[in-house]
C-alpha cells in the first residue's frame, strides 16, 4: 500500500510468534503512516498487545518482517526501538516507583555532565515538558509512587513524548484516567498528529476509536481480522468485526 | 532566585525544622540510636567506652563488615541477596595468603618485604573476588538462577575452596608491608590525620556549595543559607571531631622502641606519638564515598535503583538489566577481596574460619541501616552506620561482661527491631516503599 505516495512509517508484515505452541500473533500485516492513528482492537488476549510488544523490542517475533521508512529494521530489545525512535506508552505505564519524575523520564537515556548523571539539568528539562503536558504537575521531588493515576500518565506520556518520536506506541493511554484528563490525552494525540507522528493506539472503548483513529485494525485468536477506514465504518461494523472475526459486508472485497 | 522561597510564618503550609533542614527521617533515626548506645555504654562502663583507644578498637573492627555492607546494598537494592560474601572474603584472603607467603616468593623468586610481593598480592586478590562476584552474576544475569540459590551454593562452594587452597591450615603474613591495612600497625599519625581532617572538611562544604549553586543556577527553590550553614557546621564538626579522638589514641611506648630500634635508633628522650587515622578506616571512608557517588551520580547507580524499584521498567527502557547484574555481584566480589586484605591483616594470619558468618552481618548492617529487601531503597551511610551500631553494640556488652551468647542474642533482636520500627514509621507516614 501507498498512500499518496508516502512512506510508510512502519510496515509488519506475516509477522508470527509463539509462546509454548500458541499463536500469540499469527500472519499479521500492518502498518502506518505519517500523521496517522491506527487504532488497534479486539478482546483481550487476541494478540494486539503482544503485536505492539514486537515493534517495541520486548519480544523477538519468530517470522515475519518490519520495515521503519522503507528499510528493513532488525528490533531485538528496547534499545534499538528507540534508535528506530519508536516510543511506547505501556498499559503498566513501566516506572520505576522509587524514582522521581525526572529519573523516570530519562531512564535509560540521562544527560550526564563530566561523567556524572546532570540531575538539575534533568529537572529543568522535566519541569519545561511537564508544564506543556500537564501544568497542574508539582510533585518533582517525590518518588513517582506518590503521584495519582493521571500524574504517572502524564510521566509516562513525557517520556514518550520527550525524545523526539517519530512513532508512538500507546496501549490503552485513558483506561485509569478521568473524563478530564482523558479529553487531555485526546487533544495531546491530535496534537502529536498534526506533527507527523504515526500512531497506533491500543483502544477498547470504540467511542475513542471513531473519536481518533484515522484507521482501525481489528484481531480475533493472534489473526488480523481486517483494517479498515474510519470513516467508512460505524461503530456496529467495528464491534462486529471484534466479536464475529468478519469484516463487513459492504467492505468485503 | 532568593533563599527564602518559603510560605510566611503564619501560613498553614509553615514547614516544620526537620523539613527545612531537609533531613532524612531514617538518618536521623539511627543517629540517635548510635549516640543512645554510646550513652547508655559510657555510662555504664564509668568512661571507658568513650575513650580514644576503645572507638579506635571500634572502628577498626567495624571496616571489613562496612565495606561488604555497601556492596550489600546495591545486591539488596537491585532485589538480590549475597549470602557468600563471607566465604568470598575467606577465599581472597586464602588467595591473598598464599600469594604472598609461598606463590610469589617462590615463582618469582622475590625476597619478602619486596614491595612488588604486596602490589602483586593486592591485586590478585582483587581479581579474584571480583572474578568469584561476576560468575555469580552472570549466573544470576544471564541463566536466571536466583540469586539466593546461587550464592547458597557460593556459601558452601568458596568456604572449602579456600579450605583446599590452604590445606585446612592457618597462613601467617610474612610478608610485613601487608600488615598495614590492618589498623593498628598502619596509621596515619596525628599531624597527617588533622590536615586529612581539614581536606575533607573543606571537600564536604566545597561540595554542598556546588551542589546549591547548581539548584540556584536552575532556578529551583534551596533550603535556607543558616540552614545550609548549620548542615556544614554539623559535618565538619563530626569530621574533626573524629580525627582528635583518633589522634589522642597514644602509641605504646614498648611498641615506639621497637620501631625506632627496627629504624636502628633509639627513642628520644619523652617522645610520644599518636595513632591517628588507620589505613583501614581511611579505606573504608573512600569506599563509603566512592559506592555513595555510584549510587546517586552515576547511570550505574541509577539503572540499579531502576531496576530494584520496577525490573520490567528498567528492562523496557533499554537497560542491559543481565549486564547490570554481572557488574553489581562482581563489585561486591571486589569489596570482598578488599574487606579480606583488610581482615587478615587485622588478624595478622589467614586462618580457615575467617569471615565465618560474616555474611549475616553484612546483610544486618545493610537493612539496620535501611536498606528494603524488596529493594528498591538503600543508602550507603545506612549500611556504614548499621554496620557501626552493631559493632558498638557488641564492644560495649564485651566491655561491661556480657557473654557472647547474649551478645549475639542481642544483636539478632537490634536487627528485628530496628526492622520493625522502621515498618511502623512507614505505616504512619503512608510510604508504602
Amino acid at each position: 500500500m501507498n498512500r499518496n505516495g508516502q512512506t510508510p512509517l512502519v510496515e509488519m508484515k506475516d509477522v508470527s510468534i509463539s509462546f509454548g505452541g500458541i499463536k500469540a500473533v499469527d500472519h499479521v500485516s500492518i502498518d502506518l503512516y505519517p500523521g496517522e492513528v491506527v487504532g488497534l482492537l479486539g478482546h483481550n488476549g487476541a494478540g494486539k498487545s503482544t503485536l505492539i510488544k514486537i515493534l517495541s523490542g520486548a519480544y523477538q517475533m519468530d517470522a515475519g518482517e518490519i520495515r521503519i521508512n522503507g528499510k528493513k529494521a532488525t528490533i531485538e530489545n528496547p534499545r534499538d526501538a528507540r534508535a528506530h525512535n519508536i516510543e511506547t506508552i505501556y498499559q503498566t505505564l513501566a516506572l520505576a516507583d522509587n524514582l522521581d519524575a525526572a529519573s523516570n523520564l530519562f531512564l535509560g537515556r540521562e544527560l550526564v555532565k563530566n561523567g556524572l548523571v546532570d540531575d538539575a539539568k534533568m529537572e529543568a528539562e522535566t519541569r519545561k515538558i511537564m508544564g506543556r503536558l500537564n501544568p497542574n504537575f508539582k510533585k518533582f521531588n517525590v518518588p513517582v509512587s506518590a503521584l495519582s493515576g493521571g500524574q504517572r500518565q502524564s510521566v509516562a506520556i513525557a517520556r514518550a513524548v520527550y525524545f523526539n518520536a517519530r512513532i508512538l506506541i500507546m496501549d490503552e493511554p485513558t483506561a485509569a484516567l478521568g473524563p478530564h484528563e482523558t479529553q487531555m490525552v485526546a487533544e495531546l494525540i491530535s496534537e502529536l498528529k498534526a506533527q507527523g507522528l504515526g500512531i497506533f493506539l491500543i483502544e477498547h472503548d470504540i467511542h475513542n476509536v471513531m473519536k481518533l483513529c484515522d484507521r482501525a485494525s481489528v484481531m480475533k485468536n493472534g489473526e488480523l481480522v481486517g483494517t479498515v477506514n474510519v470513516d467508512e465504518v460505524t461503530d456496529d461494523d467495528i464491534l462486529g468485526m471484534i466479536i464475529l472475526g468478519k469484516k463487513p459486508a459492504h467492505l468485503a472485497a | 532566585m532568593t533563599d527564602t522561597a518559603q510560605a510566611p510564618g503564619h501560613s498553614a503550609t509553615k514547614r516544620s525544622l526537620i523539613d527545612v533542614l531537609e533531613l532524612d527521617i531514617r538518618l536521623l533515626g539511627m543517629l540517635v540510636a548510635f549516640f543512645a548506645i554510646a550513652v547508655i555504654f559510657t555510662i555504664w562502663t564509668g568512661g571507658t567506652f568513650l575513650i580514644p583507644r576503645n572507638i579506635f578498637n571500634i572502628t577498626v573492627q567495624t571496616v571489613p563488615v562496612a565495606i561488604m555492607a555497601c556492596g550489600m546494598v546495591f545486591v539488596i537494592v537491585s532485589r538480590h541477596i549475597d549470602l557468600s560474601v563471607g566465604s568470598m572474603l575467606a577465599m581472597c584472603s586464602a588467595v591473598m595468603a598464599m600469594m604472598q607467603a609461598y606463590w610469589l616468593p617462590s615463582l618469582l623468586g622475590l625476597e619478602y618485604g619486596n614491595p612488588l610481593i604486596l602490589i602483586l598480592t593486592i591485586l590478585i586478590g582483587l581479581g579474584a573476588g571480583t572474578l568469584m562476584g561476576a560468575a555469580t552474576g552472570w549466573l544470576v544475569g544471564y541463566q536466571g538462577i536466583p540469586s539466593f540459590i546461587v550464592t547458597l551454593g557460593g556459601l558452601f562452594i568458596w568456604r572449602n575452596v579456600n579450605w583446599f587452597t590452604t590445606n585446612g591450615q592457618s597462613v601467617s603474613l610474612t610478608d610485613p608491608n601487608l600488615l598495614m591495612f590492618g589498623g593498628t600497625e598502619g596509621v596515619l599519625g596525628a599531624p597527617v590525620s588533622y590536615a586529612l581532617g581539614v581536606a575533607a572538611s573543606v571537600v564536604a562544604v566545597l561540595v554542598i556549595l556546588a551542589a546549591r549553586k547548581n539548584k540556584v543556577g536552575h532556578g529551583f527553590t534551596v533550603k535556607p543559607m543558616w540552614a545550609e550553614t548549620a548542615m556544614m557546621a554539623v559535618i565538619v564538626a563530626a569530621i574533626m571531631m573524629f580525627v582528635t579522638w583518633l589522634s589522642r589514641y597514644p602509641i605504646p611506648p614498648s611498641k615506639l622502641r621497637r620501631m625506632f630500634e627496627a629504624r636502628g635508633e633509639t627513642v628520644p628522650e619523652g617522645y610520644t606519638a599518636m595513632h591517628g587515622l588507620p589505613i583501614s578506616v581511611l579505606i573504608l571512608i573512600l569506599v563509603a564515598v566512592v559506592m555513595t557517588v555510584v549510587a546517586r551520580k552515576t547511570r550505574f547507580g541509577r539503572y540499579i535503583f531502576a531496576a530494584g524499584g520496577n525490573p520490567d521498567a528498567a528492562e523496557l527502557s533499554g537497560i542491559n538489566t543481565r549486564l547490570l547484574n554481572v557488574k553489581i555481584f562482581a563489585l561486591m566480589g571486589f569489596l570482598c577481596g578488599l574487606a579480606a586484605l583488610i581482615a587478615q591483616a587485622r588478624l595478622q594470619s589467614h586462618g580457615n574460619d575467617i569471615g565465618m558468618l560474616e555474611e549475616l552481618r553484612v546483610i544486618a548492617a545493610a537493612v539496620i541501616g535501611g536498606t528494603a529487601l524488596s529493594g528498591g531503597v538503600g543508602t550507603i551511610y545506612g549500611a556504614v552506620l548499621g554496620a557501626l551500631i552493631m559493632q558498638s553494640l557488641q564492644s560495649g556488652m564485651a566491655m561491661v561482661g556480657v557473654d557472647t551468647p547474649f551478645q549475639n542474642i542481642i544483636v539478632g533482636l537490634v536487627l528485628i527491631i530496628a526492622v520493625w520500627v522502621d515498618i511502623i514509621y512507614r505505616k504512619r507516614m503512608g510510604i508504602t516503599k
